[in-house]
């Protein structure tokens, strides 16, 4: 008995290695895919950051990073990302609240106007604000023919159109995770305060916001490093006014095919991602904000 | 929860936001129909122009044809790699799971101009740079997580024991997973398909860096040729955009089921 027992063991545990590595090489095809695709170039990039011009091993890109250029750029890209972030908090919070307020059906029937443009590529939207916002754009024919500006407003190949075009592409990444937690919080919580006689403001402020508060962090950390890349939107709206980092990888290989420099500043950028990420990771759970949320 | 009066302004600011989300897209289709060259809002007078300009343009028709070229091979590849993950991922369990779901999450997290400009230096030195085979396998890199999640979460509700019974009756593996297992999941799987589509068509940024010639793909063109001057041919293309993707959104609502992007 206990030496059939061991034949099966044997038997079992052989067959269960065979299973293990007939799964795994069902994953090797995407696997290999990422692999060559992304991961090894991504690390020659960074291995090159780690060569100066004349091939030695040194620190020289980095410290370049510091030259007055690079921080002004710097600064531009966390100028615009706090701007977009905050305002898509503005615009994005309201929306998301009513969207959890309304009735399913209707809500349903909002969140198209959410996901749609959500979908919709990023040129075209960002096409779409070149004409809305341009000089004798949609906006400014509007306001001069009501007679509220006699000449027109400079919306764009500036700060101004970056802003706008970039909120427009960023507020639904606000939106849906936040409407995703507004909709689990249970509006029992609010009937109670409610109850023992908090007005809806009272009951808003101290039982509602906390609850939705992380979603709103998670949301807002996400826009902020999405915006730290952008690259389309304030390419074709910032007119070369706006120098965001991204632009600056790019130009570094185009115009001064200085790779070096293109890539420390790449690796840069990694860094401060999969740190913003891994923060929004502990607090909330990227899986819970994307994978599940519906 | 019904309407309440007392909230108006609420819905009036929800609303207003829906607006400026839904306005852009909107306005880029009424202008498209524009008679003239200088684009306004709503048209003095209405025609095909910016349509026919588009239809009778060599490049702009090249640079369509392959776009939908690449954007189909790309759901060839991406499908079945997503697929046989998400299916290995769901057996192999939770034990490993953690770690390869980074790996799988890695294309739609890193920043794509970083994809862009390591894949341009890479296919700068194996030659795969302005080709279409290169594009379409930096596009399939991108869209398969888009199907390993759709069809992960599809699998996350099958119930395998159906898998099993077909087996224990003799079915090979791969009988059991096509006969048995397939058909029930089909509907994510199209879903991760019509998602790998759309993120190959929409793509940009990879596409500027390492697209060109014969293999510019369309949104490729558009980008350059929106830094030099707005042309109002590219109204008409946008708005051909907008409906495709509004149309696979619906194909994918009609199978029930709501997916979302992450990445711009």
């Amino acid at each position: 008995m206990i030496f059939s027992g061991d034949i099966n063991a044997a038997s079992l545990a052989r067959d269960g290695r065979r299973e293990f590595y007939g799964m795994a090489a069902l994953c090797l095809p995407s696997f290999i895919l990422v692999f060559i695709l992304l991961i090894l170039p991504i690390g020659w990039l960074f291995w090159m950051s780690l060569f100066n011009a004349d091939g030695a091993f040194s620190a020289e890109n980095y410290v370049r990073l510091f030259d007055s250029t690079y921080t002004s750029t710097l600064v531009t890209t966390f100028q615009v990302g706090f701007l977009v972030t905050v305002i898509s908090v503005v615009l994005g919070y309201p929306l998301a609240y009513m969207l959890s307020q309304l009735p399913p059906r209707l809500a349903g029937l909002c969140t198209i106007f959410v996901v749609l443009p959500f979908w919709t590529s990023t040129l075209v939207r960002t096409y779409a604000w070149m004409l809305l916002l341009q000089r004798k754009g949609i906006i400014n024919s509007a306001l001069i023919s009501l007679g509220l500006i006699a000449d027109p407003i400079r919306m764009v190949n500036n700060m101004t159109g970056t802003v706008i075009g970039m909120v427009h592409i960023m507020l639904p990444f606000l939106v849906l995770p936040l409407y995703g937690v507004m909709k689990s919080i249970s509006p029992d919580y609010v009937r109670a305060a409610a109850n023992l006689g908090a007005g809806p403001t009272r009951a808003f402020w101290t039982i509602f916001l906390p609850q939705s508060l992380p979603g709103l962090t998670a949301g807002m950390l996400l826009v902020f490093v999405l915006c730290l890349g952008f690259y389309v939107t304030p390419a074709l709206l910032g007119g070369g006014r706006v120098i965001m980092w991204s632009m600056m990888i790019d130009s570094s290989i185009r115009l001064y095919a200085n790779w070096g420099a293109a890539s420390a500043l790449g690796v840069a950028l990694l860094v401060m991602t999969f740190c913003v990420l891994w923060l929004v990771n502990r607090l909330f759970g990227l899986k819970r904000l994307y994978g599940e949320s519906r | 929860m019904e309407l309440r009066c007392d909230r108006l302004w609420l819905y009036l600011l929800g609303g207003a936001i829906l607006v400026f989300l839904a306005a852009p897209s909107v306005v880029v289709a009424v202008t498209s129909f524009s008679d003239s060259q200088f684009l306004t809002f709503p048209p003095e007078t209405w025609s095909l122009r910016w349509y026919h300009a588009y239809a009778d343009s060599i490049e702009w028709r090249a640079a369509t044809f392959t776009s939908l070229k690449v954007a189909f091979l790309t759901t060839l590849i991406a499908t079945p790699a997503g697929t046989a993950a998400a299916y290995s991922l769901r057996m192999l369990g939770t034990r490993f799971s953690g770690a390869v779901q980074a790996i799988y999450t890695m294309p739609m997290v890193v920043p794509v101009i970083l994809i862009g400009i390591s894949l341009f230096f890479m296919f700068a030195r194996i030659g795969l740079n302005t080709t279409v085979t290169g594009v379409v396998l930096a596009h399939s890199m991108l869209a398969v997580p888009f199907v390993v999640i759709t069809v992960g979460s599809g699998l996350a509700n099958y119930d395998f024991a159906q898998e099993t019974a077909a087996r224990s009756l003799g079915a090979y593996r791969l009988k059991a997973f096509l006969t048995i297992t397939l058909p029930q999941i089909r509907v994510p799987v199209i879903t991760g398909a019509l998602f790998a589509f759309l993120t190959s068509f929409d793509e940009v940024i990879v596409a500027i860096f390492i697209s060109g010639g014969d293999s510019e793909t369309l949104p490729r063109r558009m980008f350059t040729a929106l830094r030099e001057q707005i042309d109002p041919t590219i109204a008409a293309i946008s708005t051909c955009l907008i409906i495709i993707t509004g149309g696979i959104l619906l194909a994918v609502q009609a199978f029930g089921f709501s997916g979302k992007r992450s990445r711009s």
